[in-house]
């Protein structure tokens, strides 16, 4: 493994405590709500937020123990960043933005003129050598930044929000080629996110994180299959209960109970995709073990497919086809039925 | 697709040139506005032009000759170029501290480094006396050490200028500090850049607009200095009676030529600030 | 640029300005009961250009002036001698002139701007103000040539700056100063803050300065007298008041004052 980092630091309200190793070669997402802290886990790794308790280790060496009071500056951690708004020197041409990491560690003006030209020929935007920033597209400079970063041939590569900044059809562009440099890259890279399609595209693992403390980790199918909090869940687009398994069944806080074909002991989360929620404007006559009358609350018109939140004990989302819809005639404040089989329950331990 | 904006609110950084600058008005002038115009002009410019129409023409040949004049004028520049660069090695770093940093008593030491800009000159060289004069704070252990006075040399000259000049550089540089969006700083740490690397690379460079306009500011001030060097400096022709104090005591043997010399004071400056013009009104 | 506190200046020309304004009607202002002939009915207002030097001693004259005829107020306007005959020359409303050089007063008379021929009521007298005690030791002329000394002079521009180089250049004293102070109250000012070792003054001015200086005399034989004529002006708004007030300066009260002033009697 070869980023090593426990950091803990508060900024402001925010009180953050992460642990995060990433091996070489590995890209880790980290993604979670605003104020999650996953910016200023970014910084505190670059060496731009100073640590409070912790230490960040990189290829065996110590950057940061303030225990030990070490603290390597940023200049020298070999930290390459990627920013969210690019950040390219407004008064640099694009080449001398991305001759800038060579030249700062000592490379000589011709030098390092050459190897940038070399990064904006493999990235496309050779043509755009002489030009300043300010004319550039928001794709482009994305794109110089990303090349002004990997240029100084850094141990680490963090990226924070490389694309949110970006319309939809340039993200999918500069995605692209943020993969291929991310596959070509032999260190270790985190990368931050709110964007769940971009984080499975790239990551090898997701690391969630809220509140400043992870609350979960682990591959992305992982992840979408087994949420541990109600963002990633909204996120992945499940519905997710925590109760007390006793055998095949769970019992929820608000009283109500559900039934899994699998079973459990103690603490549990149930989770129930929204494809596999029947829903009837009345009583349906039938075996579903997991049936239940509520009202329905929203009715979310997605295109192709539309999202029936349901308050009942439990509350549940149903995803149903137009089509289903209208033979429905459901509407907002009606009373509905709901059922799920006992094998759509998917259980794992909280 | 979008287009790259720079995070900042400039000036000092680039906007996204999508944006032409702002065009001619859209609307005709007003006739308010221009009555206000040109009663704001007038006041300016007729004093200026009343000199120029009272200006003993012939005499400029004559006059340009004295070496009394000469050295003043020499004097003028050689000392307010030496407050200049006074004032901006000084003044930047204390910019960049006022504009970074936060400490207690922050906001006092704040007004107190601009008091010179709303001092009468005059108790500015009285201030400058008490405490570099032979007797002064400063000045009788400095005397007593090393035998030196300030007073009455050339130095008193820089110092009283660079005294009522500094402020005007150090407002507008830490303006332009403060608008200075610092993640950029952040961005030339990750990428390998010392302190001195990144201010002397990013910083300054994206800072030059107001430095410039600061410098421009405190020469001007600088050059037209009187009542601080007078008091402070003294007057000897050749050591310490720069443009603005040989024309003030010309004025009481020879008015005509003293019209003369103000004229040619007049014309320096503002050929130094038509130069800078662009650097004023434009931005990068 | 900014001005020298030359206040004194700048109420000139503010008479100047309402000079302007009254050019046309020069009208006495006359106590009610008509045209005062008698000495015991003057009134009105009374405007007196003295020079810089005589501030002091003008100041003691006026008040005694105005103790002898309650209705007249006296006002004052104190500058360098060229700038008042400046003022004059531009139509400033002024009764009365007591220049301290007799060049500027005949500029006036020149113009035909007074009304009776100026005499001469005191002299003046250089001296050199040292700092008390005379710690450097001054013990005329001579003596402020020595190189370690900061010596100020009054700037040449001004009458007590001609008369200091005049009698420097008489006693065959090279000297060069480290001021040239714009006038002569400014000269002694360096001496009393303590920044000037010495400075060539009139001596009224020692006199002045109350005690703070000591005055180290000039041989007889190398110092230069300045003489102050003084004149009632031609285009004076209180013609008796102007007349009356030379008289006074000329008779025993004021110049007991003048005097005390370390004025000599001419």
């Amino acid at each position: 493994m070869s980023l090593h980092a426990h950091v803990g630091c508060r900024v402001g309200d925010l009180d953050l405590d992460v642990s995060l190793d990433v091996g070489d070669g590995e890209v880790v997402a980290v993604l979670g709500p605003n104020g999650a802290g996953k910016t200023t886990l970014l910084r505190a790794i670059a060496g731009l937020q100073p640590l409070r308790a912790g230490r960040i280790r990189l290829h065996g060496e110590t950057l940061e123990d303030p225990a030990a009071g070490v603290c390597r500056p940023a200049a020298q951690r070999g930290v390459g960043v990627v920013f969210q708004d690019h950040l390219l020197f407004p008064h640099l041409s694009v080449r001398d933005n991305v001759a800038f990491g060579l030249r700062s560690r000592g490379a000589g003006k011709a030098q390092a003129r050459a190897a940038a030209a070399a990064w904006l020929e493999r990235t496309g935007l050779a043509g755009h050598a002489n030009v300043k920033p300010g004319a550039l597209s928001g794709g482009q400079a994305q794109r110089v930044a990303l090349a002004r970063a990997i240029a100084c041939d850094p141990a680490l590569l963090l990226l924070d929000e490389p694309m949110a900044a970006l319309d939809v059809e340039t993200r999918q562009s500069v995605r692209r080629e943020l993969h291929r440099h991310l596959d070509a890259f032999t260190g270790p890279c985190v990368l931050v996110t709110h964007e769940p399609l971009e984080a499975i595209a790239l990551a090898d693992r997701l690391l969630i994180l809220e509140g400043g403390r992870v609350v979960q980790e682990g591959p992305a199918a992982e992840v979408a299959r087994r949420p541990r909090s109600d963002w990633v869940a909204r996120l992945v687009g499940v519905n997710l209960y925590r109760g007390v398994a006793a055998g095949h069944e769970v019992s929820l806080p608000d009283g109500s109970r559900l039934v899994s074909a699998e079973s459990g002991e103690g603490e549990v989360f149930a989770v129930v995709h929204p494809r596999a929620v029947a829903i009837y404007s009345e009583q349906p006559h039938g075996s579903p073990r997991n049936t239940w009358q509520g009202t329905v609350r929203v009715i979310d018109l997605r295109g192709d497919h539309v999202r029936v939140h349901v308050d009942g004990p439990p509350p549940i989302v149903a995803q149903v086809t137009p089509a289903g819809l209208a033979d429905l005639s459901l509407t907002e404040g009606a009373p509905a039925w709901v059922s799920v089989k006992a094998t759509e329950v998917d259980l794992f331990p909280g | 697709m979008s287009r790259a904006t720079t995070p900042t609110t400039p000036p000092t950084a680039t906007t996204a040139s999508a944006t032409p600058p702002a065009g001619g008005p859209r609307q005709s002038l007003s006739p308010p506005l221009l009555l206000l115009g040109v009663a704001g002009l007038g006041l300016l410019l007729l004093p200026l032009t009343a000199l120029v129409l009272r200006t003993p023409w012939g005499r400029v040949a004559g006059l340009l000759a004295d070496p009394a004049i000469g050295s003043a004028l020499r004097l003028s520049l050689v000392s307010s170029l030496a407050a200049l660069t006074l004032a901006t090695v000084l003044g930047v770093p204390l910019a960049l501290v006022f504009a970074r940093y936060d400490f207690p008593g922050k906001n006092l030491l704040r007004a107190l480094a601009v008091l010179p800009m709303v001092l009468p000159p005059v108790v500015g060289g009285v201030g400058l006396l008490l405490a570099f004069g032979r007797r002064g704070l400063v000045g009788q252990p400095l005397a007593a050490l090393t035998g030196m006075t300030i007073p009455f040399t050339g130095v008193a000259v820089v110092l009283a200028a660079t005294f009522v000049s500094m402020p005007f550089l150090l407002v507008t540089v830490e303006a332009g500090l403060r608008m200075l969006d610092h993640r950029y700083e952040d961005a030339a740490a990750t990428l390998g850049a010392g302190r001195w690397t990144t201010f002397r690379r990013v910083t300054l460079p994206l800072v030059l607009p107001s430095l410039t306009a600061g410098m421009a500011l405190c020469w001007a001030r600088a050059l037209g200095e009187f009542g601080a060097t007078i008091t402070f400096a003294g007057n000897l022709p050749g050591r310490t009676q720069t443009m603005p104090l040989a024309v003030y005591l010309e004025l009481e043997r020879d008015p005509e030529a003293a019209y003369l010399l103000s004229l040619i004071l007049l014309a320096v400056s503002v050929a130094v600030l038509v130069a800078l013009r662009d650097r004023f009104l434009t931005r990068r | 640029m900014t001005r020298a506190p030359a206040f004194r200046g700048v109420l000139g020309l503010a008479l100047l300005l309402t000079a302007c304004g009254t050019a046309s009607e020069p009208e006495a202002a006359h106590s009610p009961s008509g045209a005062g002939s008698s000495r015991e009915g003057l009134a009105g207002e009374l405007s007196v250009f003295a020079a810089a030097s005589l501030a002091d001693a003008f100041e003691d004259i006026a008040d005694a002036f105005e103790a002898a005829h309650p209705d007249v107020r006296v006002r004052a306007n104190v500058a360098g001698s060229h700038t008042l005959a400046r003022q004059i020359h531009e139509g400033a409303s002024a009764d009365v002139f007591a220049s301290s050089s007799v060049e500027q007063m005949a500029v006036v008379e020149q113009a035909g701007n007074v009304a009776d021929a100026p005499e001469v009521f005191a002299v003046n007298r250089l001296a050199i103000a040292v700092e008390l005690g005379n710690p450097r030791d001054i013990g005329g002329l001579a003596g402020l040539a020595h190189p370690d000394l900061i010596v100020v002079l009054p700037a040449p521009e001004v009458p007590a700056g001609a008369y200091a180089r005049q009698a420097l250049d008489a006693a065959g004293v090279a000297l060069t100063p480290a001021s040239l102070a714009y006038d002569v109250r400014a000269a002694l000012a360096t001496v009393m803050l303590g920044e000037a070792d010495a400075a060539l003054v009139y001596a009224s001015d020692v006199v002045a300065a109350d005690g703070r200086v000591e005055g180290v005399d000039i041989a007889p034989e190398d110092n230069v007298t300045a003489t102050y004529p003084i004149a009632p002006l031609a285009g004076a708004a209180n013609p008796e008041a102007a007349q009356a007030f030379v008289a006074f300066v000329h008779g025993p009260q004021a110049q007991a004052i003048l005097a005390d002033h370390g004025f000599t009697s001419p």
